[in-house]
C-alpha cells in the first residue's frame, strides 16, 4: 500500500476542503455558498477515504490523522492551504488545483494498488464538476468587469507560485496537460498566463506556511480540548 | 450580486420515468450557469437524475385577478370527475 501517497492526497483534500467550508455563510449569494460548501464536503469525502487508507497500517482511523497530527507531519501541497482572499482568490486556487486533481485521479484510477484506484475512480466524476465549475468563474470574472478583471488576474497571481509543487515526483508528466487546460481557459477569459515565477515547495515535506497552524487550530480546538467526544 | 442576476425557475427529474417538478429558483448569468446553480442548491441530496431550467421571465401566469372566472367554475362539477361507475374487478390498469 501507498501510505505516503494517500497521505499527500489526503491532506490535500482535508486543507481545501476546511478552507471552502470557511466560506459558508459569507460567499457572495446563496447559490455560491451551497456551491462551495458541495464541494468542500466532496473533499471531506476524499479525505476520509485516503486518510482511512493511510492509517489503516498503523491501526489509526482518518480522525487520528486529521486531529492529532501537527503541521509538520502533515503533507498536503502549499496551494491549498493558502488564505480564502477574496472569491476570485478562492476560484484561482480551486481552478489550478482541480485542473491538476482532475489528471492525476485519471491517472490513479488505473494504479496498480486497487484501494488507491478505487477512491480515485470513485472522486474523478466530481472533480471534473470542481474543474468545469472554478474554469466557467475564472472566464466569467475574467471576462467581465474591469474590477473582476482584476481580482481575477490578481487572484491567478497570487496562486501561481505554488503550482509547481504539483508536479513534483510521479505528477511531472501531467504538467503538459495542465498547463494546456489552464492556458485556454485563461485565453477564453481574456486573462494573462502568469509569468513564470520562482516556485515555493515544501508542503509535501511536512514544511508549510504560516497559515496551516492556524488551520489546525480551528479544526483541532475541539478534539484535542474534548478526545474522544461524541454527540 | 443576485440583484443583478436574472432569476430562473428549476425543474427535477426524481427519476427516470418521472415527470420534472417545479422545485424552486436560483439566480444567474446564464443557462450553464443556472443549471449548475441548480444542481448545487436541488439535487446535492440526490433528489434528481435531470433538471430543467427556465428564465423566470419566460413564463407567463394567470391573472389571479381572474382567478374566479377561471378556476370557481370547477368548484360545483362533480360529474366532470369520472367517479359514477364502478370499475369491474377484473379490470386492472385504470
Amino acid at each position: 500500500m501507498r501510505h505516503q501517497l494517500a497521505r499527500e492526497l489526503g491532506d490535500d483534500a482535508l486543507i481545501l476542503g476546511h478552507r471552502l467550508s470557511e466560506w459558508c455563510g459569507h460567499a457572495p449569494s446563496l447559490e455560491i455558498d451551497l456551491a462551495l460548501a458541495n464541494i468542500g464536503l466532496d473533499l471531506l469525502g476524499q479525505a476520509q477515504f485516503f486518510l482511512g487508507l493511510a492509517g489503516a497500517a498503523q491501526g489509526r482511523d482518518a480522525d487520528a490523522l486529521a486531529y492529532r497530527r501537527t503541521e509538520d507531519e502533515f503533507c498536503n501541497c502549499l496551494l491549498v492551504e493558502q488564505p480564502n482572499g477574496d472569491f476570485a482568490r478562492t476560484i484561482a486556487r480551486q481552478f489550478l488545483f482541480s485542473a491538476w486533481q482532475e489528471l492525476r485521479f485519471a491517472e490513479l484510477a488505473g494504479d496498480a494498488d486497487a484501494q488507491i484506484a478505487a477512491i480515485a475512480a470513485k472522486a474523478v466524476k466530481e472533480i471534473s464538476y470542481h474543474a468545469s465549475f472554478a474554469g466557467d468563474w475564472v472566464i466569467r470574472l475574467g471576462d467581465g468587469t474591469e474590477e473582476s478583471h482584476r481580482r481575477m488576474a490578481e487572484g491567478l497571481d497570487w496562486c501561481w507560485r505554488f503550482t509547481d509543487e504539483l508536479f513534483a515526483g510521479e505528477s511531472a508528466a501531467l504538467r503538459p496537460a495542465w498547463a494546456a487546460r489552464v492556458e485556454a481557459t485563461l485565453a477564453q477569459a481574456g486573462l494573462p498566463t502568469p509569468k513564470p515565477v520562482r516556485g515555493i515547495t515544501g508542503g509535501r515535506v511536512g514544511r508549510h506556511s504560516e497559515h496551516l497552524g492556524h488551520i489546525l487550530a480551528e479544526m483541532q480546538y475541539l478534539p484535542r480540548a474534548h478526545p474522544d467526544a461524541v454527540w | 450580486m443576485t440583484a443583478i442576476l436574472p432569476l430562473w425557475e428549476v425543474f427535477v427529474r426524481a427519476k427516470n420515468g418521472l415527470s420534472h417538478r417545479h422545485v424552486g429558483s436560483v439566480h444567474a448569468a446564464d443557462a450553464r450557469m443556472a443549471i449548475q446553480a441548480a444542481r448545487d442548491v436541488y439535487t446535492r441530496r440526490m433528489e434528481g437524475v435531470s433538471l430543467w431550467v427556465v428564465p423566470s421571465a419566460a413564463i407567463t401566469a394567470s391573472d389571479p385577478g381572474e382567478a374566479d372566472s377561471l378556476f370557481a367554475p370547477a368548484a360545483d362539477k362533480v360529474y366532470r370527475h369520472p367517479t359514477f361507475y364502478v370499475v369491474p374487478d377484473n379490470v386492472k390498469h385504470i
